[in-house]
């Protein structure tokens, strides 16, 4: 039962992990790329630690990584809020509809 | 069970090296960035994988939280270097 339901959030979360990868590889500008990838992989990091959690057991082992899924859930929005800030900051222009034939 | 953590950590590699394409040839500073962030994510969950694999997971949980903060005090700077410079 244990092993059914960890299998199940870490099959889950390397999906996420998937579809923001290939986010990364396809979307047309760098604003699409960073709105694939700040969500994709916070949320499939939060599903994947959580199942080895829960496999590991109740352990000392288990409260490190259910910090480290704590410290993750809050990191991952706060780079990339400041790489676009970065961004944002240095003009650098979204894509459009024009750009789409070059 | 151990053969499932140990395809599930191959499956991660293979995303590795192909959001690696991002990481070293994606045009400007900013899509580098973004993509070493990225894999730097994906490396803290296989840290957890490998220590699961070879059952010395109260070592590899260690490393694993020493390598979700560097990565996470490594995109900040770069961030916040290339805020107040304009190095585009």
């Amino acid at each position: 039962m244990v092993e059914v339901l960890s299998g199940l959030l870490v099959v889950c979360g390397i999906f996420l992990f998937a579809s923001g990868t290939l986010g990364l590889l396809r979307l047309p500008d760098f604003y699409c790329r960073m709105h694939a990838t700040g969500k994709c992989d916070t949320l499939g990091a939060l599903l994947t630690l959580t199942g080895l959690a829960i496999y590991n057991g109740f352990s000392l082992v288990s409260l490190k990584i259910i910090f480290i899924v704590i410290f993750i859930f809050l990191a991952i929005p706060t780079a990339t809020h400041a790489i676009g800030r970065a961004a944002l900051v240095n003009r650098v222009l979204p894509w459009t509809k024009k750009d789409k034939n070059k | 069970m151990k053969d499932f953590f140990l395809w599930m950590s191959l499956i991660l590699g293979f995303l590795i090296l192909v959001s690696l394409y991002r990481g070293v040839g994606g045009p400007g500073f900013l899509n580098r960035i973004v993509g070493i962030n990225v894999i730097g994510t994906k490396i803290v969950v296989i840290l957890i994988l490998m220590g699961l694999f070879i059952q010395r997971v109260d070592m590899f949980v260690d490393i694993s939280l020493a390598y979700a903060f560097l990565n996470f005090i490594g995109t900040l700077a770069a961030a916040k270097y290339l805020e107040r410079k304009g190095a585009i």
